[in-house]
Protein backbone atom coordinates (compact mmCIF):
# COMPACT_ATOMS: atom_id res chain seq x y z
CA UNK A 1 0.00 0.00 0.00
CA UNK A 2 0.98 3.82 -0.34
CA UNK A 3 -0.11 5.46 2.54
CA UNK A 4 -0.52 9.15 2.55
CA UNK A 5 2.25 9.45 5.53
CA UNK A 6 4.64 7.81 3.14
CA UNK A 7 3.56 9.87 -0.06
CA UNK A 8 4.18 13.14 2.19
CA UNK A 9 7.72 12.18 2.61
CA UNK A 10 8.19 11.23 -0.92
CA UNK A 11 9.70 13.56 -3.48
CA UNK A 12 10.69 12.83 -7.71
CA UNK A 13 14.50 11.34 -7.86
CA UNK A 14 15.28 11.62 -11.22
CA UNK A 15 18.43 13.13 -12.48
CA UNK A 16 18.03 16.37 -12.18
CA UNK A 17 14.72 17.21 -10.87
CA UNK A 18 15.46 18.69 -7.60
CA UNK A 19 12.73 21.54 -8.21
CA UNK A 20 8.88 21.62 -7.51
CA UNK A 21 9.63 17.83 -7.54
CA UNK A 22 7.07 17.61 -4.45
CA UNK A 23 4.52 16.45 -4.19
CA UNK A 24 3.65 13.57 -6.85
CA UNK A 25 0.65 13.71 -7.98
CA UNK A 26 -1.72 10.49 -7.95
CA UNK A 27 -3.08 9.03 -11.27
CA UNK A 28 -5.67 6.85 -12.53
CA UNK A 29 -5.48 5.87 -8.35
CA UNK A 30 -7.92 2.74 -7.21
CA UNK A 31 -8.15 3.11 -3.01
CA UNK A 32 -8.94 0.89 -0.50
CA UNK A 33 -9.43 2.15 3.20
CA UNK A 34 -8.26 0.04 6.29
CA UNK A 35 -8.77 0.55 9.53
CA UNK A 36 -5.67 0.63 11.68
CA UNK A 37 -5.58 0.85 15.56
CA UNK A 38 -4.86 5.20 16.34
CA UNK A 39 -1.81 5.95 17.79
CA UNK A 40 -2.40 9.84 18.92
CA UNK A 41 1.34 9.86 20.05
CA UNK A 42 2.78 9.24 16.89
CA UNK A 43 0.18 11.23 14.89
CA UNK A 44 1.52 14.43 17.39
CA UNK A 45 4.84 13.66 16.96
CA UNK A 46 5.13 13.69 13.22
CA UNK A 47 2.73 16.84 13.45
CA UNK A 48 6.05 19.07 12.44
CA UNK A 49 7.45 16.79 9.14
CA UNK A 50 4.32 16.82 7.44
CA UNK A 51 3.72 18.87 4.37
CA UNK A 52 0.45 20.28 5.59
CA UNK A 53 -0.86 21.71 2.02
CA UNK A 54 0.40 18.80 0.15
CA UNK A 55 -1.34 16.60 2.58
CA UNK A 56 -4.25 18.62 2.52
CA UNK A 57 -4.62 19.23 -1.32
CA UNK A 58 -3.44 14.64 -1.83
CA UNK A 59 -6.03 14.05 0.40
CA UNK A 60 -8.94 16.09 -1.34
CA UNK A 61 -8.05 14.25 -4.52
CA UNK A 62 -8.84 11.30 -3.21
CA UNK A 63 -12.06 12.04 -1.66
CA UNK A 64 -11.37 12.84 1.94
CA UNK A 65 -12.15 16.85 3.02
CA UNK A 66 -12.02 16.01 6.83
CA UNK A 67 -8.54 18.32 7.24
CA UNK A 68 -8.55 22.18 7.51
CA UNK A 69 -6.81 24.20 5.02
CA UNK A 70 -4.49 25.64 7.62
CA UNK A 71 -3.32 23.54 10.22
CA UNK A 72 -4.61 24.34 13.50
CA UNK A 73 -3.38 25.69 16.49
CA UNK A 74 -5.34 23.51 19.06
CA UNK A 75 -4.81 19.94 18.01
CA UNK A 76 -7.67 18.21 19.02
CA UNK A 77 -8.97 14.74 19.64
CA UNK A 78 -11.28 14.72 16.83
CA UNK A 79 -8.24 16.30 14.92
CA UNK A 80 -5.59 13.88 15.81
CA UNK A 81 -8.14 11.19 14.80
CA UNK A 82 -8.74 12.70 11.07
CA UNK A 83 -5.55 13.06 10.70
CA UNK A 84 -4.81 9.18 11.62
CA UNK A 85 -7.57 8.39 9.11
CA UNK A 86 -5.90 10.45 6.89
CA UNK A 87 -2.25 9.04 7.23
CA UNK A 88 -2.51 5.47 7.77
CA UNK A 89 -6.23 4.44 6.07
CA UNK A 90 -6.19 5.45 2.52
CA UNK A 91 -4.31 3.00 0.78
CA UNK A 92 -3.64 3.38 -2.39
CA UNK A 93 -3.17 -0.09 -4.34
CA UNK A 94 -3.08 1.03 -7.95
CA UNK A 95 -2.29 3.55 -10.03
CA UNK A 96 0.77 5.78 -10.72
CA UNK A 97 2.62 8.80 -9.24
CA UNK A 98 3.40 11.50 -11.72
CA UNK A 99 6.08 14.20 -10.96
CA UNK A 100 4.82 17.89 -11.59
CA UNK A 101 8.04 19.08 -12.42
CA UNK A 102 9.57 16.25 -15.04
CA UNK A 103 6.90 14.14 -15.88
CA UNK A 104 8.33 10.45 -14.53
CA UNK A 105 5.43 8.62 -13.85
CA UNK A 106 5.88 6.49 -10.96
CA UNK A 107 3.64 3.11 -11.37
CA UNK A 108 1.92 1.98 -8.51
CA UNK A 109 0.49 -2.44 -8.74
CA UNK A 110 -0.81 -4.14 -5.77
CA UNK A 111 0.20 -1.20 -3.77
CA UNK A 112 3.98 -1.26 -4.60
CA UNK A 113 5.19 1.77 -6.31
CA UNK A 114 8.28 1.55 -9.02
CA UNK A 115 10.77 3.97 -7.91
CA UNK A 116 13.13 1.93 -10.38
CA UNK A 117 14.59 4.64 -12.60
CA UNK A 118 16.19 4.21 -16.33
CA UNK A 119 19.63 4.84 -16.90
CA UNK A 120 19.48 8.10 -18.54
CA UNK A 121 17.23 9.24 -15.52
CA UNK A 122 19.96 8.18 -12.59
CA UNK A 123 21.65 11.15 -11.36
CA UNK B 1 28.50 -22.16 -2.38
CA UNK B 2 28.83 -19.17 -3.70
CA UNK B 3 28.26 -15.42 -2.10
CA UNK B 4 24.82 -14.94 -3.67
CA UNK B 5 25.74 -11.02 -4.72
CA UNK B 6 28.77 -12.71 -6.91
CA UNK B 7 25.96 -14.87 -8.99
CA UNK B 8 23.84 -12.61 -10.43
CA UNK B 9 21.94 -9.15 -9.34
CA UNK B 10 19.59 -9.27 -5.88
CA UNK B 11 16.51 -8.82 -7.99
CA UNK B 12 17.73 -11.76 -10.06
CA UNK B 13 19.12 -13.94 -8.08
CA UNK B 14 15.79 -13.35 -5.35
CA UNK B 15 13.36 -14.92 -8.25
CA UNK B 16 10.26 -16.61 -7.00
CA UNK B 17 11.78 -19.83 -5.63
CA UNK B 18 14.82 -18.43 -3.75
CA UNK B 19 12.42 -15.33 -2.22
CA UNK B 20 10.33 -18.48 -0.95
CA UNK B 21 12.96 -20.61 -0.32
CA UNK B 22 14.86 -17.70 1.78
CA UNK B 23 11.85 -16.83 3.70
CA UNK B 24 10.65 -20.32 4.62
CA UNK B 25 14.27 -21.10 6.01
CA UNK B 26 14.16 -21.14 9.62
CA UNK B 27 17.88 -20.62 10.07
CA UNK B 28 18.12 -17.26 7.79
CA UNK B 29 15.05 -16.34 9.79
CA UNK B 30 16.67 -16.77 12.89
CA UNK B 31 20.14 -15.14 11.90
CA UNK B 32 18.37 -12.52 10.13
CA UNK B 33 15.84 -11.81 13.62
CA UNK B 34 19.33 -11.55 15.51
CA UNK B 35 20.41 -9.10 13.55
CA UNK B 36 17.67 -6.85 13.15
CA UNK B 37 17.66 -6.75 17.36
CA UNK B 38 21.19 -6.49 17.35
CA UNK B 39 20.59 -3.14 14.68
CA UNK B 40 17.71 -1.82 16.56
CA UNK B 41 20.46 -1.91 19.68
CA UNK B 42 23.00 0.01 17.73
CA UNK B 43 20.62 2.09 16.90
CA UNK B 44 19.91 3.22 20.17
CA UNK B 45 16.21 5.32 19.94
CA UNK B 46 15.04 7.23 22.29
CA UNK B 47 12.66 4.58 24.59
CA UNK B 48 8.78 4.85 24.02
CA UNK B 49 8.69 7.97 21.95
CA UNK B 50 6.74 6.69 18.77
CA UNK B 51 9.25 6.94 15.70
CA UNK B 52 9.16 6.14 11.71
CA UNK B 53 12.05 3.85 10.50
CA UNK B 54 13.52 2.66 7.07
CA UNK B 55 14.12 -1.14 5.97
CA UNK B 56 17.17 -0.38 3.52
CA UNK B 57 16.61 -3.73 1.46
CA UNK B 58 13.56 -5.04 3.52
CA UNK B 59 13.20 -8.35 1.66
CA UNK B 60 10.34 -10.20 2.59
CA UNK B 61 9.47 -8.01 5.76
CA UNK B 62 11.23 -10.51 8.11
CA UNK B 63 12.91 -7.40 9.56
CA UNK B 64 9.78 -5.42 8.86
CA UNK B 65 8.05 -7.38 11.28
CA UNK B 66 10.23 -6.94 14.22
CA UNK B 67 10.13 -3.15 13.48
CA UNK B 68 6.24 -3.61 13.86
CA UNK B 69 6.14 -5.87 16.68
CA UNK B 70 9.03 -3.59 18.81
CA UNK B 71 6.24 -0.49 17.93
CA UNK B 72 7.90 1.35 15.04
CA UNK B 73 5.67 2.35 11.83
CA UNK B 74 8.45 1.51 8.95
CA UNK B 75 8.50 2.10 4.77
CA UNK B 76 10.79 -0.83 3.46
CA UNK B 77 12.31 -0.35 0.10
CA UNK B 78 13.97 -3.80 -1.80
CA UNK B 79 14.41 -4.25 -5.31
CA UNK B 80 13.37 -7.72 -5.63
CA UNK B 81 9.73 -7.83 -6.84
CA UNK B 82 9.39 -11.64 -5.50
CA UNK B 83 10.93 -10.88 -2.26
CA UNK B 84 8.19 -7.89 -2.41
CA UNK B 85 5.21 -9.88 -3.37
CA UNK B 86 6.46 -12.36 -0.56
CA UNK B 87 5.96 -9.18 2.20
CA UNK B 88 2.66 -8.68 0.89
CA UNK B 89 1.34 -12.11 1.07
CA UNK B 90 2.64 -12.25 4.89
CA UNK B 91 0.36 -9.21 5.50
CA UNK B 92 3.38 -6.81 6.75
CA UNK B 93 2.88 -3.61 8.30
CA UNK B 94 5.53 -1.10 6.59
CA UNK B 95 5.05 0.38 3.12
CA UNK B 96 6.49 -1.17 0.54
CA UNK B 97 8.59 0.14 -2.24
CA UNK B 98 10.00 -1.25 -5.53
CA UNK B 99 14.00 0.67 -5.56
CA UNK B 100 17.36 0.23 -6.25
CA UNK B 101 19.26 2.05 -3.53
CA UNK B 102 21.91 2.81 -5.83
CA UNK B 103 19.71 4.71 -7.77
CA UNK B 104 19.47 7.29 -4.56
CA UNK B 105 16.72 7.89 -2.94
CA UNK B 106 13.47 10.26 -3.16
CA UNK B 107 12.33 11.38 0.40
CA UNK B 108 12.20 15.03 1.26
CA UNK B 109 15.03 15.82 3.77
CA UNK B 110 14.26 14.75 7.50
CA UNK B 111 11.97 12.12 6.75
CA UNK B 112 13.00 9.13 9.25
CA UNK B 113 14.21 8.89 12.76
CA UNK B 114 16.23 5.92 12.13
CA UNK B 115 17.26 3.68 9.32
CA UNK B 116 18.49 -0.12 9.34
CA UNK B 117 19.66 -2.63 6.85
CA UNK B 118 20.15 -6.34 7.07
CA UNK B 119 22.85 -7.87 4.92
CA UNK B 120 22.01 -5.68 2.09
CA UNK B 121 24.70 -3.05 0.99
CA UNK B 122 27.09 -5.61 0.13
CA UNK B 123 25.18 -6.02 -2.92
CA UNK B 124 26.23 -2.29 -3.87
CA UNK B 125 29.56 -3.56 -4.34
CA UNK B 126 29.25 -5.15 -8.04
CA UNK B 127 28.67 -3.12 -11.28
CA UNK B 128 25.67 -3.95 -12.75
CA UNK B 129 26.57 -2.91 -16.26
CA UNK B 130 29.51 -0.84 -17.47
CA UNK B 131 27.83 2.10 -17.90
CA UNK B 132 29.83 4.35 -16.04
CA UNK B 133 26.69 5.37 -13.63
CA UNK B 134 26.83 2.11 -12.21
CA UNK B 135 29.97 1.65 -10.87
CA UNK B 136 29.98 1.03 -7.12
CA UNK B 137 31.27 4.19 -5.88
CA UNK B 138 28.93 5.97 -8.29
CA UNK B 139 26.39 3.79 -6.56
CA UNK B 140 27.22 4.31 -3.33
CA UNK B 141 27.82 7.59 -3.24
CA UNK B 142 24.12 8.45 -4.52
CA UNK B 143 22.51 5.88 -1.34
CA UNK B 144 25.04 7.53 0.90
CA UNK B 145 24.02 11.07 0.12
CA UNK B 146 20.38 10.76 -0.39
CA UNK B 147 20.28 8.59 3.06
CA UNK B 148 21.68 11.16 4.93
CA UNK B 149 19.37 13.56 3.48
CA UNK B 150 16.47 11.45 4.06
CA UNK B 151 17.20 11.24 7.90
CA UNK B 152 16.78 13.82 11.04
CA UNK B 153 19.40 15.05 12.31
CA UNK B 154 20.31 13.87 15.11
CA UNK B 155 19.63 10.31 14.28
CA UNK B 156 21.37 7.12 12.98
CA UNK B 157 21.32 4.29 10.52
CA UNK B 158 22.91 0.88 11.10
CA UNK B 159 23.53 -1.44 7.91
CA UNK B 160 24.46 -4.64 8.70
CA UNK B 161 26.46 -6.31 5.44
CA UNK B 162 29.05 -9.28 4.61
CA UNK B 163 32.04 -7.42 2.94
CA UNK B 164 34.23 -9.84 1.49
CA UNK B 165 37.82 -7.79 1.91
CA UNK B 166 38.86 -4.70 4.41
CA UNK B 167 39.36 -2.94 1.00
CA UNK B 168 35.49 -2.98 0.84
CA UNK B 169 35.01 -1.88 4.50
CA UNK B 170 37.37 0.75 3.81
CA UNK B 171 35.52 1.85 0.57
CA UNK B 172 31.70 2.05 1.98
CA UNK B 173 33.16 4.18 5.36
CA UNK B 174 35.21 6.30 3.49
CA UNK B 175 31.81 7.19 1.65
CA UNK B 176 29.56 7.30 4.05
CA UNK B 177 31.85 9.81 5.49
CA UNK B 178 32.33 12.07 2.46
CA UNK B 179 28.14 11.99 2.43
CA UNK B 180 28.33 13.89 5.89
CA UNK B 181 27.69 10.58 7.88
CA UNK B 182 29.97 9.92 11.39
CA UNK B 183 29.83 6.90 13.18
CA UNK B 184 32.02 3.87 11.93
CA UNK B 185 32.24 0.14 12.54
CA UNK B 186 31.47 -2.13 14.98
CA UNK B 187 32.09 -6.01 14.87
CA UNK B 188 30.29 -8.65 16.40
CA UNK B 189 32.28 -12.16 16.91
CA UNK B 190 35.54 -11.10 15.20
CA UNK B 191 37.23 -13.90 15.73
CA UNK B 192 34.52 -16.39 14.49
CA UNK B 193 34.42 -16.62 10.83
CA UNK B 194 30.88 -18.18 11.23
CA UNK B 195 29.21 -15.62 13.50
CA UNK B 196 31.45 -12.55 12.99
CA UNK B 197 29.15 -10.23 12.04
CA UNK B 198 30.04 -6.12 10.56
CA UNK B 199 27.82 -3.18 11.27
CA UNK B 200 27.77 0.05 9.52
CA UNK B 201 27.05 2.49 12.45
CA UNK B 202 26.38 6.23 10.93
CA UNK B 203 25.78 9.26 12.39
CA UNK B 204 23.54 12.45 11.91
CA UNK B 205 24.60 15.56 13.45
CA UNK B 206 25.34 13.51 17.07
CA UNK B 207 23.46 10.45 16.21
CA UNK B 208 21.14 11.13 19.05
CA UNK B 209 19.86 8.22 20.33
CA UNK B 210 18.36 6.86 24.03
CA UNK B 211 22.02 7.33 25.79
CA UNK B 212 25.41 7.24 25.04
CA UNK B 213 27.05 4.60 24.13
CA UNK B 214 28.60 2.67 20.41
ZN1 LIG C 1 10.82 14.63 -11.52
Amino acid sequence: MVRLITHNLLACHAKGCTQNNFPLQFKDVSIELKEQEVNSEFVKNFLPRLEWKALVNTARQLGDTSLPEELPDMVDDDFLKALHHVLFEIHVEEGAMVCPNCGHSYPISNGIPNMLLSEHEIG
Amino acid sequence: MSRPELVAPPEIYYGDTEATKYTNNTRIQQIQADMTYRALELLNMPPDEPALLLDIGCGSGLSGEILSEEGYEWVGLDVAPSMLEVALEREVEGDLFLQDIGQGLGFRPGSFDGAISISVIQWLLNAETSHPTSSPPHRLTRFFTTLHSALRNPSRAVLQFYPTSDDQIQLITSIAQKAGFGGGIVVDYPNSKKARKVFLCLFVGGGGGGQQQV
